[in-house]
């Protein structure tokens, strides 16, 4: 577990500091490189335009987890309150969430995505709205779960009977108590939003040139895979990795429950 | 027997009834989504010369792109019903036609995946589970990870790469010409094995989790103290209850394969309705993509609905 951590704590780091650890700037051009196979100077090989690729495997890499963590948030704010809402409240307004959830999740919602990303051509955050609008109803389940089955214990009851509020009651005590399985589900939904902004991308439907992300990066590589392989090794290997280890965690965290 | 027949009926007919607003909002987001465009439905034709301002005018009003918006969207939702799914706008044919010549090679890629996916999963989970935390497991439970943490499309881009650029085992894309036995299964062979690799990965984590819930319970372990052996227990007592669950995963993921291959048929200019889906997006052809919207929403829904009547027949505590 500690290990799965770290290495995640290094991606992280790797991605954050990438203008001080990429040896070379992204956009950088060095015509008489160009096409080189990955070297001792350029790590990861350099594309059609002489551009360092892990240079800019780090700056993609930014760009990449970014789009995860913040969809990942906009699913769990989304899912926390849509869960909370429909656990706490109950009656008509749970049934009509609940079944709004079920819909949701049994839209195609690759494809409308791709559909959407394709007309509306959003930017970078425009994307992670429309990411994290598709990953929330796992979060809002759980949620759901856990404060229906929490509302008549005894804490509650006692908690209420002091004169505590909704919000105090929802927040001090539901929520807290489902934050484990917040969490768990909030970890998935960043490998999964990683997942699925590489799939848009790699249709050129998700991140725009000038800007790069992994999954823009195989985009670009696909055209020239027989000839620079190595363009379209890495990118993906780091997605792999970063997804890999996220899941790991959720997976351990399962367990532990 | 009639009670649970009577009781899964009524689980159909409310089904459908819920199916309703689900398939209306589907249709309002892919109608919506086509008003977005800058330009409209007609944007095709506004960055061509040919076509005057007066022409534009003309077939807005042929097309009644002049009448409200609701007024157009009852007469689409209406004329989706009875079958009339209009014309692509890349080659002008009719979008029903497109849509179903494209069935026979994408029934072919999600049999063949389903088949290499349940062969492979079945076994591998069984074997996880009562091998649990030895070396055979943790193989297994690594390579399962790995498979709900690749993106489809590299996979695909690596097999390419090592198969067909590399070792020259395999044709790299298409489906082969007709009526070639042998030399058309090489095509088959790598589309299929990403397919099925993706899906067997989550499919052998549920049958993995679920086998060792059920193996817990007091009915193997009185199975074992009746004296009966390891293979029964596994077989007879604890298979059946764990696989309830994982059949509905399995055809909720099997509606979910349709949509899901369309990466995976484009990576391998695979033929069928995934690769037509990624053709229409890259030319913005939208009523083709509206059509398969629907469709894809559809067979969604059948296949929940089959998968909630599966579950609820193979444990009838779910039906009452």
């Amino acid at each position: 577990m500690k290990r799965v951590w770290l290495w995640l704590a290094v991606l992280a780091v790797a991605a954050m500091a990438a203008p001080l650890l990429a040896p070379y700037a992204p956009d950088a051009l060095d015509l008489a490189n160009r096409r080189a196979a990955p070297s001792l100077a350029h790590w990861f090989g350099t594309d059609d335009l002489g551009r360092d690729a892990f240079s800019r495997a780090l700056f993609g890499g930014r760009v990449s987890i970014a789009i995860g963590l913040l969809s990942a948030l906009v699913a769990a704010g989304l899912g926390v309150s849509v869960g909370a809402v429909a656990g706490y409240v109950g009656g008509w307004t749970d049934t009509v969430l609940m079944r709004a959830t079920d819909a949701v999740l049994s839209v195609p919602r690759l494809l409308l995505l791709m559909v959407a990303a394709a007309t509306l051509q959003p930017s970078v955050p425009a994307l992670v709205v429309l990411v994290g609008a598709v990953g929330w109803m796992e979060t809002a389940r759980v949620t759901r779960a856990t404060v229906r089955s929490l509302l008549g214990a005894e804490f509650v009851l006692a908690s209420r009977a002091v004169g505590a509020g909704h919000v105090r009651i929802l927040w001090r005590h539901l929520l807290a108590n489902a934050s484990g399985a917040i969490r768990t589900a909030a970890v998935l939904a960043v490998g999964r939003a990683i997942l699925v902004e590489s799939a848009l991308s790699f249709f050129g439907v998700g991140v725009q040139p000038p800007a790069a992300s992994w999954g823009s990066m195989l985009y670009q590589a696909q055209s020239a895979m027989t000839t620079e392989p190595w363009l379209a090794l890495f990118p993906g290997a780091c997605i792999v990795l970063t997804v890999g280890l996220l899941t790991a965690v959720s997976d351990r965290a399962d367990q532990g429950r | 027997m009639d009670a649970r027949v009577g009781a899964l009926g009524r689980l159909t007919a409310r089904r459908a009834v819920e199916a309703v607003p689900l398939l209306l909002i589907v249709s309002g987001i892919a109608f919506g989504l086509l008003q977005l465009v800058p330009g409209g439905p007609i944007e095709v034709y506004l960055s061509n010369p040919g076509v005057r301002p007066e022409d534009l005018e003309r077939l807005r009003r042929a097309l009644g792109l002049d009448r409200p918006l609701w007024e157009q969207y009852v007469s689409w939702l209406a004329a989706f019903v009875r079958g009339d799914w209009g014309f692509s706008f890349s080659d002008g044919r009719p979008v029903l036609a497109r849509i179903v010549e494209r069935l026979p090679a994408s029934l072919e890629l999600l049999g063949a995946s389903l088949v290499l996916a349940l062969a492979a999963a079945l076994p591998a989970g069984i074997i996880a589970a009562v091998k649990r935390r030895t070396s055979t497991d943790r193989a297994i439970s690594a390579l399962a990870a790995v498979g709900v943490s690749i993106p489809a499309f590299w996979l695909g881009l690596m097999l390419q790469l090592v198969f067909a650029v590399g070792l020259g085992w395999l044709p790299s894309a298409g489906r082969g010409a007709d009526g070639d036995g042998l030399a058309r299964l090489q095509y088959l062979v790598m589309p299929a094995a990403v397919l099925a690799f993706v899906h067997a990965a989550a499919w052998t984590r549920y049958l993995r989790a679920s086998m060792i819930e059920v193996l817990k319970s007091p009915f193997v372990a009185a199975a074992g103290a009746r004296g009966l052996d390891a293979r029964t227990r596994i077989t007879r007592h604890a298979l059946p209850n764990a696989l309830a669950p994982v059949a509905t995963v399995v055809l909720l993921d099997a509606a979910l394969m349709v949509p899901g291959a369309v990466v995976t048929e484009s990576v391998f200019a695979w033929p069928g309705v995934g690769s037509l889906f990624t053709e229409a997006l890259g030319r913005r052809d939208y009523t083709v993509l509206m059509a398969m919207l629907m469709v894809s929403s559809v067979a969604v829904v059948a296949f929940n609905l089959l998968a909630d009547l599966i579950h609820a027949w193979l444990d009838p505590r779910v039906a009452s």
